[in-house]
């Protein structure tokens, strides 16, 4: 019994016609998982190693090089809202709304709320610096928040 | 004489993102014209003596890299689409994708036929997904419409573009760093030669190009050289090296300014101007004190700093190629203006600084690594209140150490962290004393950011 569902392993198989090497797929495929399981488990990097004809080390060497993909020991919630903190959004008080985003959340920098709705972490530069300070829901920008907007973002993130 | 945008000129047009859209302004005509009537010599000789040169960072003139490839290679030849925009304070290929998707994928198909490339694969920075979706919409556009796919038009010419995400790694856009993330691997760059032309992606020969210059690609091919030469500054007559900075460019301006906005003018606007003017000035009424002239690694100008024999400051710098490089700057970069305050304290800049490259070092080589670690342990110390006299010096000591110009790494991602660090502490010496002198906590917040993600 395969650990991964048959619908990811027909959408990482997709991608295989796409490039001359499988290897090209792990970042795709590493995508398609965390997505879909919030985490990389190591069953997981197991199966993509197998349909992309590699040893299970090679994808868990490219996926811990990102610090983008969660281990299922810190599972992503629902939502995953990042702070830009890098210097446009720092020189119009990216600082202040981070911290106020994890008193609101009550959970610390990287941690996930006790109902699993919202993982907050900080992100350098996302380029949005336009509407500084900004942030990202998942991987979409929301710009020029202040920290009402981040207040009513948050309540509409939790009611998701 | 008021200028009219030509990259920008759609992006405020409802259905700027749709083919129909794009059509209606004449979009692809170019593309088919050259299809049919052009070599793709021609296309690569045009860019080549347009003297467009590359706008994601290093200058490098486009049509010379096409050039690089090997002649009469039996393929395939690959274009990688480097769309990996993370420098601080840069987000003019963003808004040109989110935007006005097809004039990038029309400069892409006209470089791929310069070029015999059949497949393109687009490398899009994951933070930027409002774009990756509005680009796939856009590409299927393109495959219903017989743009992109086999025998396009019927004249045997194939072309696939394939997007790739990244997963949030400013490494990424180095462009080995590019292709061995695209190839599946840590995105760790490597030691060059072999350029990508002669040996990149696959270990085939390969063109990496930014967003905006394949704009300007589709613009060139479109308008002819004659209009992206009226713009911009010829070369320097003294220097043989110096290829120009023709053209339009898109500055992004950010940071203490009333209208952060991303403009296009010609290439060489003073950066007093573009702050003054286009940016609204400096935000409360307060003046500027640093401004960085293109992304964090290129370093800061000091506004109030006398340029020699003139009556100019810093400030008035043009934004060229050469303009920041007169001034102590690293060079261009991608021509991200950000602008800081005289209410800022320099040393919460230059710890903001230190903080993004010491969590984007890919750790490759040791000197940057170590070095922009160190560096922001010195400086977090220096923001409790705890810096030593001799702290300034061993940073300008770590700074001038690592990088490709002294030669201790394989990518010039250290050179752009020593940079900011090097130009502050030269150029803002007597605040950074007088705050070690006196023990002056700078703001701190208690948060423990280390290694998120």
């Amino acid at each position: 019994m395969a650990f991964l569902s048959d619908d990811i392993r027909e959408r990482i198989q997709a991608y295989i016609p796409r490039y001359p090497s499988k290897q090209a797929v792990t970042l795709p495929a590493l995508h398609i998982v965390h997505d879909e399981l919030r985490c990389v488990p190591n069953e997981a990097i197991r199966e993509i190693a197998d349909l992309l004809d590699l040893a299970p080390a090679e994808v868990h060497d490219t996926m811990s090089f990102y610090q983008f993909f969660r281990e299922p020991e810190h599972t992503l919630g629902q939502t995953r809202l990042w702070v830009c903190r890098t210097l446009a959004c720092a020189l119009r008080g990216a600082d202040d709304l981070l911290e106020h985003c994890s008193k609101k959340l009550g959970v610390p920098v990287g941690g996930t709320t006790s109902d699993g709705k919202i993982t907050l972490e900080f992100a350098e530069c996302i380029g949005a610096c336009e509407g500084a300070p900004a942030v990202l829901v998942n991987d979409e920008h929301v710009m020029n928040v202040t920290h009402e907007r981040a207040d009513a973002l948050i309540g509409e993130l939790k009611s998701r | 004489m008021s200028f009219e945008p030509t990259l920008l000129a759609r992006v405020n047009k409802p259905d700027s993102h749709r083919l129909v859209g794009y059509r209606g302004d004449g979009g692809y005509a170019t593309f088919e014209t050259a299809l049919r009537d052009k070599k793709p010599v021609e296309v690569v000789n045009q860019v080549k003596d347009s003297g467009l040169r590359g706008r994601g960072g290093a200058g490098f003139p486009c049509g010379l890299k096409w050039t690089f490839l090997p002649k009469d290679h039996p393929g395939p030849i690959y274009l990688c689409i480097n769309a990996d925009e993370s420098e601080p304070c840069t987000y003019n290929n963003r808004i040109l994708m989110e935007k006005d998707p097809h004039q990038v994928l029309e400069g892409i198909m006209l470089a791929c036929y310069a070029i015999k490339c059949e497949r393109a694969y687009f490398y899009i920075r994951y933070e930027y997904g409002t774009a990756y979706r509005v680009l796939q919409a856009a590409i299927d556009e393109c495959y219903a419409n017989g743009l992109l796919g086999k025998n396009i038009q019927g004249t045997g010419f194939n072309l696939d573009v394939y997007l790739h995400r990244g997963a949030g790694a400013y490494i990424c856009g180095e462009e080995t760093g590019l292709i061995e993330s695209l190839e599946g691997k840590r995105a760790w760059p490597r030691i060059k030669p072999p350029f990508p032309a002669i040996e990149g992606a696959f270990r085939k020969p390969t063109i990496v190009n930014n967003v905006e210059t394949l704009c300007c690609v589709t613009q060139i091919m479109r308008r002819g050289n004659d209009w992206f030469k009226s713009m911009g500054v010829p070369p320097d007559p003294k220097n043989p090296r110096d290829a120009g900075s023709y053209g339009p460019k898109l500055y992004t301006i950010a940071g203490h300014v009333n209208e952060p906005k991303c403009v296009e003018l010609p290439m060489g606007v003073s950066m007093r101007e573009l702050v003054e003017k286009h940016g609204g000035g400096v935000w409360k009424g307060r003046k500027a004190k640093a401004v960085n002239p293109g992304g964090i690694s290129m370093g800061f100008v000091d506004v109030n700093a006398k340029i020699k024999d003139s009556n100019l400051t810093e400030y008035d710098i043009p934004l060229d190629f050469n303009g920041p490089g007169r001034v102590g700057c690293l060079g261009l970069g991608t021509a991200a203006v950000t602008v800081v305050d005289d209410q800022t304290s320099m040393i919460d800049v230059l710890h903001n600084v230190c903080q993004f490259f010491a969590h984007e070092s890919c750790g490759q080589c040791t000197p940057c690594r170590e070095g922009t670690g160190w560096m922001l342990k010195i400086t977090d110390r220096m923001r409790k209140g705890q810096g030593r006299r001799e702290d300034l010096d061993i940073l300008i000591d770590v700074a001038d150490r690592m990088g490709i110009i002294p030669g201790t790494t394989i990518c010039g991602l250290s050179d752009g962290a020593g940079w900011p660090v090097k130009t502050l502490i030269r150029k803002f010496r007597s605040e950074f004393e007088e705050a070690i002198k006196s023990g002056r906590r700078s703001v701190v917040k208690s948060l423990p950011l280390v290694g998120i993600h």
